[in-house]
């Protein structure tokens, strides 16, 4: 018998009540998703046990690669443009700044993303489930911030899509992220949600980050001046990334 | 600030974040370019047909300041027609194969200071694992180098490549289990 999704609700709100407890008992909240997370099967197999190794000195890992106009086009921010006509679904420009930990833009680096179609198929051979495929709409983007650290991409919000993760499982709206900090340390790559999506309550994924504050800054805001009259709705999330920064480096560069 | 949360990269990434001589990091017909090859295995020893690597590296003379060109586009039609086959960029991507199998081509990375022993830095995404994974790859065990020196025999050498008969240099990435690789944090 497969899982149902009143056994994945039933371990997600297990371990969130462990880790509030745990919290009310003095430890950290927790900022990032626990690896080891049993709702999403696939992590089971797939996450170390031992305990990871703090590396204090380390260079490398604090520089990182850059990026400039020869890996952009300019069409490559505007997901709406990459096919013959328009494609199908509700427009939407999104936009945010790219921060460190002590709110300094990242500048000049590389986001990219990728995300389903209004239908909630991705233009992958992996993904088979009966919903179109636009042939106006390929679902990927890039573009580099500016030196405030801003991004901006007009796309179409995507659907939401099942998984087979258990039985009737479906993934929340969601666009993927990828960012570059200045160091490699800070890479990122997560997941961008809607606001008041239904199905955040049973999506293991999105519950994978046991702390509601948390899982609140993985949500973009509606933001009616980002709208533009006639053409898209507008949404706005600022990203922040985890880890050292290459701070000593920012004056040489 | 608080930092964004990860996660994971999913299974559909393959359209999106490889590109076209993602793994050509030396530029074409360099005499000193080195082949690194390995598997990523998961906790039961299965090949992870669907991790992406990320590789970072100082350039042969120790240089940490990278070049652009990694994921260069074609400002005419928009395909990705590879990288300019000169310039060093210091950054690779390649996904894993359907054996779960990844190849790199780049210059051997020089030291990036007087007693340092040189590594590459490798950043492991895959579906299933909620948060990334740094490890290193090193060419040769070195007691010179304060994490190779911190990790007992057996870790330690999950982090060094074997050079094989052909040229290559191999190291598997183990998730999870007995020969599970050496992960990294930062602080
Ligand atoms: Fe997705």
């Amino acid at each position: 018998m497969p899982d149902t999704q009143a056994d994945i609700d039933r371990e997600i709100a297990d371990i969130s009540t462990a880790v509030a407890k745990a919290v009310a008992g003095g430890e950290p909240e927790p900022e990032q998703p626990l690896r080891d997370y049993k709702p999403y099967r696939s992590t089971v197999l797939r996450h170390p046990h031992q305990p990871l190794i703090l590396t204090e000195q380390a260079d490398t890992e604090l520089r990182g690669p850059v990026f400039g106009v020869t890996d952009v086009t300019e069409l490559d921010r505007d997901l709406t443009r990459h096919g013959l006509g328009e494609p199908l679904g509700e427009r939407i420009t999104l936009t945010g700044r790219v921060l460190d930990r002590d709110g300094r833009p990242v500048r000049r680096q590389l986001v990219e993303v990728w995300q389903a179609n209004a239908a909630g198929r991705y233009a992958h051979h992996r993904d088979q489930h009966p919903a179109p495929l636009d042939p106006n709409f390929t679902g990927t983007g890039r573009c580099l911030t500016d030196d405030e650290g801003r991004y901006s991409f007009t796309t179409i919000k995507p659907g939401a899509y099942p998984w087979r993760n258990h039985l009737n499982a479906w993934r929340p709206a969601h666009i993927h992220f990828s960012i570059f900090g200045t160091a490699f340390a800070q890479r990122l790559v997560t997941q961008m949600y809607f606001p008041n999506d239904p199905l955040f309550r049973h999506d293991p994924i999105f519950n994978s980050v046991p702390s509601e504050a948390a899982r609140q800054r993985m949500i973009a805001t509606y933001d009616h001046d980002l709208s533009s009259p006639e053409l898209s709705l507008g949404y706005r999330w600022d990203i922040v990334l985890d880890g050292p920064s290459a701070t000593w480096m920012e004056e040489g560069r | 600030m608080k930092p964004t949360p990860s996660q994971t990269v999913g299974p559909f990434f393959g359209y999106a974040l490889p590109q076209a001589g993602g793994g050509d990091l030396a530029p074409a017909g360099h005499p000193d370019a080195v082949v690194i090859r390995g598997f990523v295995y998961d906790g039961a020893g299965d090949p992870v047909p669907d991790a992406l690597l990320e590789f970072w590296q100082a350039d042969p003379s120790g240089g940490l300041d990278g070049q652009p060109g990694s994921m260069r586009r074609d400002h005419v039609n928009g395909s990705f027609p590879g990288r300019d086959g000169v310039r060093f960029t210091g950054f690779a991507r390649v996904a894993t194969d359907a054996d779960g199998h990844w190849a790199i081509r780049t210059l051997p990375p020089g030291a990036t200071g007087p007693g340092r022993v040189p590594y590459i830095s490798v950043c492991v995404f895959a579906r299933g694992l909620l948060r990334h994974l740094y490890t290193r790859i090193y060419f040769e065990d070195s007691a010179a180098d304060p994490l190779l020196a911190s990790l007992e025999p057996g870790r330690r050498a999950t982090l060094v490549a074997v050079a094989e008969p052909g040229g290559a240099h191999r190291i598997d990435i183990h998730l999870q289990g007995d020969r599970e690789t050496v992960f990294l944090e930062f602080r």
